[in-house]
């Protein structure tokens, strides 16, 4: 491992100041991710800004009657918040699917979002890898794939974004805060994530240098009657090989609005805007399920080793829809 | 001087009665220190840089450089490393692993093969001059593309013969009323043991002198002294606590590594292997491609059992997985015919891994025998008792003992098989489908020659003296039980020391033979101190010690089909919406011999049973044909069962003791995973009607796969 500096920052002004002047700086937040990374020379930092004190760590109300998340809470303490709970059951779900008790202790909000890819090729420095060598050529392509995507990939990278947090945010839209040496900003999380393109190393529309202060989650009442669920190789302790947060509102048995998105098919959570506009107005029924979820996988364009993960996609959205209009309690 | 008794007439007898670990406390407090963790003054640290090519030559190093890098003290390669001999065999009767005999050429026969050791002041300083060192190779084309069906495949001994053949197998094919012929694969698995190799070399007083984590200090310390061309008597290999094993832990690259830097450096050098490096350097189960073919009358006898199955091993070594020995054991056919093939590719050496040859064996035998109880409407443990042999089917021996079906009627009951429906597909539970199956297990019963020293201290305690291996899974408090029962004292009495070389030749832990070997030699060394002492010799001060070894004892047992047996239960639960599956539920009965201590035995049991659980569902390492190295070679990519993954699982036994063994000992150390995979695999046939062949059983397969022909 690289020495590397070490600074605990405890204001967002000098967080940013510091990692402005240092370039090869990285903000440590649970450091559950990037430490990894450094230990198998993925990241190679000259400092760590450790921003674990940053007054970051409040979950609060909104006027809108949403919630602002500050960037260092934990995953622990977001998935226990009662307002969470309340108000958007799924995300709760979601980060409790994530991790083991331990990780979600350490791991914060802000990070969550920024974590990298788990790709094998990705995490070896001996393999080619376009996200971390750009132009070196993406060898899951046609090597290991099994768990890569099924959509909005490109030959320059066929990798899945690991987070379980970020797919209940992104169905919620859920918006991101930052600070950077040109002031502050926010993006909708539908436009925090990069298309791959044949750019697979730019990740993220964040401003160089900034430093991710929080994630406000609008008002959604739809949100409240909200799942998260998560299959993977194991019952526990693995990211996903396919997951859906799924919201769902209905009327008289006609769908009033309906928030879906996915998880470990995409470079990013994966908001199925095409599945929730044949949803919005239509029969609370099987077919519908079906009809939404195939609008939405239209578009998949499965690798040779996993064609499975359309199917999967597909069950699940019939599953979890099936289940909300049910009124199945989780 | 006192004198000693040894007869406490109160005395319980401790072997069979639960025992926490002696060095439980130590382990739980932290006190216990691992091979990694104990200081040396001057202690340098070496980092092993493993080759980024599949194949080919070292070209150049560019070492200038690195050691101008912060803290450096060296850099070992090929061209400057001290030689070694690497002609000759070791304890176990194979040459040295050429992976393991270190920087003696420019060849690169396989990826992560290693190339340089740099040494430094610290551990960090070696990793970051080792990820510095720039090699450069001049590659070329390999082939790592493992199947049965490759070309190039050839039939190979190993501690056994490579075929066997009897009878008239078309013949017999033909003339069946039922036929069963499948292929089953497995894939590569590794060991993963929780605590990665490390090894610290020194030479004190002009001897060699190693802190070791292994599975057998002689055979270590042999096979040092014959690589270094030193007197036996100079090396010194300690090992006292080890964080598993699983048959990795021999003679690897990390001390030849150390021994060759301390010796270069003249001052302490500690190795230690990530867990990454381990996936190259520390050997693996090679996969399995088998074919089975069985034949039987209507009535489920077999007429014909032709099992073959083909591993891969390294072009540099060859190892058998030899998966159809287990046909040779468990059932007869008048046609039976046996094959162990092997192809070389471009790869790191395989080597034994827990149960090698039954575990992958098992999966493919049993699940063909589930197979072929369908096909004939018979109750799978009603095939395998209309199928159970008289005599070893290949040897002809008599068997020591064979008491499988008692562990069937033990299993069946305690599990509720007499209610199960056998129809596939039946039983829903919510999004589940739920199903019941079972296989047989078996595992060979040996014993290796072994000496052990005891002795009688004058203040009425014993100190037993032997080089076993604890690898975690109770030995030195199983061997306190023994030493005890066989001084006639309770076990506060005895202190049992392990780990360590000097205290002579023994057994390694290994083959499920080690404490049966360990406690042979004590209960012999014991015998004769308990005699002299009962004669009324006063201790004097150094005490009284004898010394055993077993070899002729060992040597003089009568040929016969040594084996534990068992059998698997399972219950799963599959969801084909997702391809998720379950273990709900798993009891193993076994007959393997005289529990030693039930305490730690059960923990035994029910590991060798979750490993089967992760071979069944989770365990996959994936070789990158391009590259020729591993995709996801750590924890988080090698999937192992995790808690929430292990449900209800019992073990138990019934008596079994061995007759020829003097304390009745068996071993118990691999039975636990053997047929394991096979009884989950025919749980989920038995849920959804899909025969799954290929391990690991995980959602990518089982979601296209749905319920099979029961949808239509």
């Amino acid at each position: 491992m690289r020495e590397f500096g070490y600074r605990r920052v405890s204001d967002v002004a000098t967080a940013v100041a510091v990692l402005d002047a240092e370039p090869h700086a990285r903000f440590l937040g649970g450091g559950t991710n990037l430490v990894d990374l450094m230990k198998t020379g993925v990241e190679r930092p000259a400092l760590l800004i450790d921003v674990r004190e940053l007054p970051l760590d409040r979950i609060e109300s909104t006027e809108g009657g949403g919630l602002r998340i500050g960037a260092t809470v934990t995953n622990s303490d977001l998935a226990a918040h009662p307002e969470v709970r309340r108000r958007y059951p799924a995300l709760t779900q979601a980060v409790l699917a994530g991790a083991s008790g331990q990780l979600r202790n350490m791991a914060t909000v802000g990070g969550n979002l920024l974590q990298r890819t788990r790709c094998g090729y990705f995490a070896d420095v001996n393999k080619p890898c376009n996200k971390r060598v750009p132009g070196s050529g993406c060898p899951a392509v046609e090597g290991e794939h099994h768990n890569h995507a099924i959509l909005g990939a490109s030959g320059h990278c066929v990798a899945v974004h690991p987070s379980d947090m970020g797919v209940a945010l992104t169905a919620f839209d859920a918006a991101v805060s930052y600070e950077s040496a040109d002031g502050p900003g926010e993006l909708p999380l539908a436009e925090f994530y990069l298309p791959v393109g044949d750019t697979p190393h730019l990740e993220t529309a964040l401003p160089p240098g900034a430093l991710i202060t929080g994630v406000t989650l609008p008002a959604a009442p739809v949100a409240a009657r909200s799942r998260y669920r998560k299959v993977r190789e194991r019952a526990s302790y693995a990211f996903a090989i396919g997951s859906i947060a799924a919201a769902l509102d209905v009327r008289d048995g006609v769908v009033r609005d309906a928030r879906l998105a996915f998880g470990a098919v995409a470079s990013r959570p994966w908001r199925a805007r095409a599945a929730e506009e044949v949803l919005v107005g239509a029969p609370a029924d099987a077919t519908t399920f079906a009809a939404a979820a195939d609008a939405e996988l239209a578009a998949a364009k499965p690798l040779p080793r996993n064609g499975y993960k359309v199917t999967l996609m597909h069950n699940l959205v019939v599953s979890e829809l099936t289940a909300l209009a049910e009124g199945v309690a989780r | 001087m006192t004198t000693a008794t040894t007869r406490t007439p109160t005395a319980q007898r401790a072997v069979g009665t639960a025992h926490t670990r002696v060095e439980g406390r130590d382990k739980v407090t932290g006190a216990a220190r691992y091979a990694g963790d104990i200081p040396f003054a001057e202690l340098a640290h070496g980092w092993l840089v493993l080759s980024s090519v599949a194949r080919g030559r070292i070209r150049s190093l560019e070492t200038a450089p690195v050691l101008g890098m912060p803290g450096v003290l060296a850099v070992l390669h090929h061209e400057n490393a001290p030689r070694v001999d690497s002609d000759h065999i070791g304890l176990l009767g194979v040459p040295p692993e050429p992976t393991s005999v270190v920087f003696q050429h420019d060849r690169v026969p396989h990826m992560g093969w290693p190339v340089a050791l740099v040494v430094a002041e610290t551990s960090e300083q070696a990793r970051e001059a080792a990820e510095a060192l720039v090699v450069h190779y001049e590659s070329e084309p390999h082939d790592v593309a493992f199947s049965g069906g490759h070309p190039d495949v050839y039939a190979l001994d190993g501690h056994m013969p490579a075929v066997t053949e009897k009878g008239d197998l078309e013949a017999e094919l033909a003339a069946s009323a039922v036929v069963v012929d499948e292929e089953y694969t497995t894939p590569e698995e590794h060991h993963s043991p929780m605590e990665p190799h490390a090894a610290a070399a020194r030479w004190d007083g002009g001897r060699l002198e190693v802190v070791d984590s292994n599975q057998g200090s002689t055979w270590v310390a042999d096979g040092l002294a014959k690589l270094f061309s030193l007197d036996p008597e100079s090396v010194r290999v300690r090992s006292e606590h080890v964080g598993g094993g699983f048959g990795s832990k021999g003679v690897r690259a990390h001390q030849v590594a150390a021994v060759m830097a301390a010796t270069v450096l003249q001052r302490p050098v500690r190795v230690v292997l990530t867990r990454r490096q381990m996936f190259a350097l520390a050997g693996y189960r090679s996969p399995t491609a088998q074919r089975i073919r069985l034949g039987a009358d209507a009535d489920g006898r077999l007429r014909a059992l032709d099992h073959r199955s083909v591993n891969l091993t390294s072009t540099v070594h060859e190892f058998v997985e030899p998966s159809a020995g287990v046909a040779r054991v468990m059932y007869d056919a008048d046609a039976h015919h046996t094959a162990n093939r092997v192809v070389r590719l471009d790869v790191p050496t395989p080597t034994w891994m827990r149960a090698p040859g039954e575990a992958p064996g098992s999966f493919a035998l049993e699940a063909a025998l589930d197979e072929l109880a369908e096909k004939c409407g018979i109750d799978p443990i009603e095939l395998r008792a209309r199928n159970e042999p008289e005599r070893g089917p290949v040897s002809g021996r008599p068997f020591s003992s064979r008491n499988l079906l008692a562990c069937f009627r033990e299993g069946a009951r305690r599990f509720g098989w007499a209610d199960r429906d056998p129809r596939p597909g039946l039983r829903r539970e919510g999004r589940w489908l739920l199903g019941t199956g079972t296989a047989a297990a078996s595992f060979p019963a040996g014993a290796g020659p072994s000496t052990a020293v005891v002795t009688a201290e004058a203040d009425g305690t014993f100190t037993v003296r032997i080089a076993a291996a604890d690898l975690g899974t109770g030995a030195r408090t199983a061997l306190t039980l023994v030493a005890a029962d066989a001084l006639e004292v309770t076990t506060d009495r005895v202190r049992v020391r392990i780990g360590d070389s000097d205290f002579g030749p023994a057994m390694i832990a290994g083959g499920s033979m080690g404490t049966r070997s360990w406690a042979w030699a004590i209960t012999a060394a014991a015998g004769e101190l308990r005699e002299r002492l009962a004669l009324g010799a006063a201790v004097p001060p150094e005490g009284i010690t004898v010394r055993s070894d077993t070899t002729a004892a060992i040597g003089a047992l009568a040929q016969k089909e040594r084996h534990s047996f068992g059998a698997q239960f399972a219950e799963v639960a599959v969801d084909v919406a997702t391809g998720e599956v379950r273990v709900r539920r798993m009891l193993g009965v076994f007959a393997a011999g005289r529990i030693v201590n039930p305490l730690t035995a059960r923990s035994q049991f029910v590991g060798g049973m979750i490993w089967g659980v992760s071979m069944a569902l989770h365990e996959e390492a994936v070789r990158d044909l391009a590259s020729g190295g591993h995709v996801g070679a750590d924890l988080a990519g090698y999937h192992v069962a995790t808690h929430a993954d292990v449900q209800r699982i019992e073990a138990d036994w019934i008596d079994d003791p061995d007759p020829d063994d003097p304390v009745g000992i068996k071993g118990i150390g691999e039975i636990g995973i053997v047929g394991a995979a096979a009884a989950i695999a025919n749980a989920v046939w038995h849920a959804t009607g899909v025969r799954h062949r290929s391990l690991p059983i995980r959602p990518d397969r089982v979601l296209p796969a749905g319920t099979g022909a029961l949808r239509a």
